[in-house]
């Protein structure tokens, strides 16, 4: 195994002989339940948790024939975009030494990146595939929200988050995603659409007449050479036949505000669990239950986290929750019609996955707001429920660029095959 | 100047339910975990992910448990929404798996519904104002103590993910005697619509929310100054679990708070526990501070469109219609038609036995005879479910003269339930077949012979004397004789 803190846990689970992922290896990001192996969610707190059961996507990558090679790191129960808020260490980005590897999905993208496992599956809050999978140089899928099962996926914000594959090739991600697609009895939110999807088959690099909108609002915000390199691979495109357009969405201003406000009050309760009663530092502690939880969750959480906690407690109080959950809510509503008029319009809308390039490890995370602005390309499609894809578009001095395409519902095999086009 | 008397207030007692009934499905609400517990099992053995609410497992609704509710809304004449969704109600409890728990807020399953009751032969409407499902907590036990000074305290899952329904009444209540009612009532409903299991432990939990207020604010129909209402403290009574619990709980809180007022302390609004056992209710905290459970809606629960189940999922005909019709076919007073329709078991029992034998002797039967023995003995139907049988073969021993109903009432009948026997033994072991006519006549013969002085009265006219050789006779065949045929042989072998 390559030397940039990839896995919180290497451990090798061999999956059935034959199947469409034989003889290929595969990381899982450490927020995903394996019977016996501990997830730890990169978090102290479920340090020495050990699950009963697997979560479905993995039971299906084994029966697919896939060899898990180990648990990947993660921020803090997936609330980052760096990998650096993990109880385990940062990891480095492979592509790009002394950068961060993106997060949160940070261990998968790079173990992919390494040469560490020929997949991974990571998962997407607010662009947790997408954003590593940009800056680590490789292909990332969030799939639409209910296309694959989250049941076994330790829940950060449940109403917008999806399982996804992370790959050296479009295909082959999406080759990944046909595994994993597909409803679930585990999973309520779970689909029929894809149960006999031909993801893999879609990655056939043909754009001939395919329809290009460019999202004017998320180039506004982006670094001029990030910009330079995502026009260059939409040239690419148009010279392979694809129509490039422009659209506006008024409602993106407000998409990362929106974001982090539910996906925080949701994390306040997904998070509760957490008390030490069965998760946690073990300890004799003072007080009553209320004092005991409070210590076990002083102890086990680190600081971006409790940030989350305590902000989403804070927008869903009585008095507050209408100014910002209620809100939040009203500007998500929006922002869906804003994608379903766009794609009246166009067939796939196009910008560059992350705003800026790599930051170098243990540069950013002193300021939570910057942060939280890197994710105001990816945030909007978990918003709308939409599917999108990561492809590397290019490089800026040797920093990774992605380009990301946004799909219409369940439009899965029109961005792969829009991505697989950029890859020529 | 003369000291002008103060006339004291007069309080009306106001009184809002919110009932806890454990559903009976066969699984859980939200996996596929049995509801039913095994005598013998182990602490956190009826479980699974779901219900552990371990990290990432997810819940799945189980329609049953919908199905359940929607048959109460129907009985409760309640509205059923277009679609029902769930909340998330967060707060930290360590029998609560996931330090939420999953309910319903804004769409419940019932809303506006009403529940009629009859106290000393009034009949009033209870309103009520919504009915959700949601999920039991799983349970605590205190080791070496109470809740406060227990060395340690063990959690067990097993009831965890239970479904729930809580019914909340609107503060209608005028009295703990008419919540006594409407809960009997209650639970009699949910046994015919088959959703409820009143022997099983904890099935039935309520709450009560109490308050005085000036009785010049209640209007004649009953109906309360909604300002009056707001204004009044009122306590919150918890830990009631049958309907004679909440008459004994709700009389006490009644008494406890008109003597704070008399005493002029007033009442403090809080949380009270009732202690069944001492037959008090204690006070567990003020409720200064309401609490915040910041409620939002389950994402991993889609909206469920349930508009078309009202349509397509059937009740069976209950209490009050089987009460009218018992009238009607059977031509039973409203008395008897209420006592025999008030639980499931007993009216079913009461067509079973209306169908071989006449009605008035079921209903005589069933009603007055068992249920009268019954309840002497703080027994319910349902402890002897299991034998109705034999109390339909008593029934027909009467019916067939083969034993006198006398020695039917007063000595089988009691017998079956003190010593749990069937009748034919305790006929044969007491001896009380039917005595033949002709042990009969020779006891007439006896009676006769040794009682001339009798004989001569009867002679003379005096109506006494054949009474008194009525019982001579019936003391010899030690009740075994009918005095009827008794008579009618001594008038015969008298004239002659």
């Amino acid at each position: 195994m390559s030397d940039h803190n990839v896995f919180v846990t290497e451990s090798t689970v061999a999956g059935d002989d034959a199947g469409p992922l034989a003889d290929r290896t595969i990381a899982i990001k450490d927020n995903m339940s394996t019977e016996g192996v501990r997830t730890t969610c990169g978090s102290a707190m479920l340090a020495d948790y050990v699950p009963p059961y697997n979560a479905t996507v993995v039971d299906r990558v084994l029966d697919a024939g896939a060899t898990i090679v180990g648990k990947a790191n993660m921020d803090e129960f997936a609330m980052g975009g760096t990998t650096e808020t993990s109880a385990f260490g940062p990891t480095e980005n492979p592509a790009a030494p002394g950068h961060v590897p993106g997060g949160s999905s940070g261990g998968s993208a790079a173990a992919v990146a390494a040469g560490d496992a020929d997949l991974a599956l990571g998962s997407d809050t607010g662009g947790s595939v997408r954003n590593p999978a940009a800056f680590c140089g490789v292909v990332g899928i969030k799939p639409t929200y209910g296309l694959v099962s989250r049941y076994g996926i330790v829940a950060y914000a449940n109403s917008l988050e999806q399982v996804g594959p992370l790959a050296t090739t479009v295909e082959d991600a999406a080759l990944l995603l046909d595994v994993i697609a597909g409803p679930d009895d585990h999973d309520a939110t779970t689909h029929d659409r894809a149960a006999d999807s031909e993801y893999a088959a879609a990655a056939d690099g043909d754009v001939d007449g395919l329809s290009i909108g460019v999202i004017t609002d998320l180039i506004e915000g982006a670094d001029d050479d990030v910009v330079e390199t995502f026009e260059a691979s939409l040239d690419e495109l148009e010279s392979q036949g694809a129509e490039i357009t422009e659209v506006s969405l008024d409602s993106l201003e407000h998409a990362v505000q929106a974001y982090y406000v539910i996906a925080m009050s949701e994390a306040s309760s997904n998070l509760a669990r957490f008390d030490g009663v069965r998760y946690g530092p073990e300890g004799d502690r003072e007080g009553n239950w209320n004092d005991s939880f409070a210590a076990v969750r002083e102890e086990g959480f680190g600081p971006e986290v409790k940030r989350r906690i305590l902000l989403g407690t804070y927008a869903l109080s009585a008095g507050y929750h209408d100014k910002y959950y209620k809100k939040a809510q009203d500007a998500r509503a929006w922002v869906k019609q804003d994608f379903d008029e766009a794609f009246e319009e166009v067939d796939v809308l196009a910008s560059p996955t992350m705003p800026v390039t790599p930051p170098a490890l243990g540069e950013s995370l002193d300021d939570p707001l910057q942060l939280y602005l890197m994710d105001a390309n990816t945030v909007p499609v978990n918003l709308a429920n939409l599917p999108a894809i990561s492809v590397p578009a290019g490089d800026v001095d040797g920093l990774p660029v992605g380009l990301q395409l946004i799909g219409p519902k369940f439009g899965e095999e029109t961005i792969i095959r829009a991505a697989s086009a950029v890859e020529e | 100047m003369t000291a002008q008397a103060v006339e004291p207030t007069e309080h009306a007692v106001v009184i809002g339910l919110e009932v806890h009934v454990q559903l009976e499905t066969s699984t859980k609400i939200f996996c596929g975990c049995s509801t039913t517990a095994d005598d013998d099992e182990e602490p956190n053995s009826r479980t699974c992910p779901v219900c552990l609410g371990l990290p990432g497992a997810l819940p799945v609704l189980n329609e049953g448990a919908v199905e359940a509710a929607v048959k109460i809304g129907k009985a409760l004449e309640a509205d059923i929404p277009e679609r029902t969704t769930f909340h998330r109600k967060n707060y930290y409890y360590p029998d609560l798996p996931k330090n939420f728990q999953l309910t319903q807020y804004d769409a419940p399953i019932c809303q506006q519904g009403s529940l009629e009751i009859s106290v000393e032969g009034t009949r009033r409407a209870i309103g009520i104002t919504r009915a959700h499902l949601e999920e039991d907590p799983g349970s605590l036990q205190h080791k070496g103590g109470s809740i406060d000074t227990a060395d340690a305290t063990l959690i067990n899952y097993n009831r965890a993910g239970t479904p729930l329904v809580e019914i909340v009444t609107e503060p209608d209540f005028r009295s703990p005697q008419e919540t006594r009612a409407f809960l009997a009532k209650l639970e009699g409903v949910l046994e015919y619509l088959g959703v409820f299991d009143s022997t099983r432990d904890g099935s039935l939990r309520v709450d009560a929310n109490i308050s005085l207020v000036d009785s010049e604010a209640v209007d004649d129909d009953g109906s309360i100054d909604d300002d009056a209402l707001a204004d009044a403290n009122r306590t919150e009574v918890k830990n009631i679990s049958s309907h004679k619990g909440a008459e004994k709980a709700l009389a006490y809180e009644v008494t406890r708070q008109k003597n704070a007022v008399r005493r002029g302390r007033g009442v403090e609004t809080e949380t009270r526990h009732w202690d069944e056992s001492r037959g008090i209710t204690v006070s567990m905290r003020s409720k200064e501070s309401e609490a915040d459970y910041r409620y939002f809606r389950e994402a991993d629960l889609p909206p469920l469109e349930v508009s078309h189940w009202k349509e397509e999922i059937p009740i069976p005909e209950l209490p009050d219609a089987r009460r009218e019709r018992f009238e009607s076919e059977y031509g039973l007073g409203s008395e008897a038609a209420s006592k025999l329709t008030s639980t499931k078991s007993v009216a079913d029992f009461f067509e079973s036995v209306a169908e071989s034998f006449d009605a008035d002797l079921a209903a005589t039967w069933v009603a007055d005879n068992l249920l009268g023995e019954l309840n002497y003995r703080d027994m319910e139907i349902t402890d002897v479910e299991g034998r109705l049988e034999e109390f339909t073969r008593l029934i027909e021993l009467v019916d067939a003269e083969e034993l006198t109903v006398k020695n039917a009432e007063e000595i089988v009948l009691r017998e079956m339930l003190d010593e749990g026997e069937a009748p034919e033994t305790i006929v044969d072991r007491e001896g009380l077949g039917k005595a033949d006519e002709g042990e009969i006549e020779g006891f007439v013969t006896e009676a006769i012979e040794e009682n001339p002085d009798a004989v001569e009265d009867f002679h003379n006219g005096e109506d006494g004397a054949l009474n008194f050789l009525v019982g001579q006779v019936m003391q010899k065949s030690q009740g075994s004789a009918d005095p009827g045929s008794v008579n009618e042989l001594l008038r015969a072998e008298l004239a002659e």
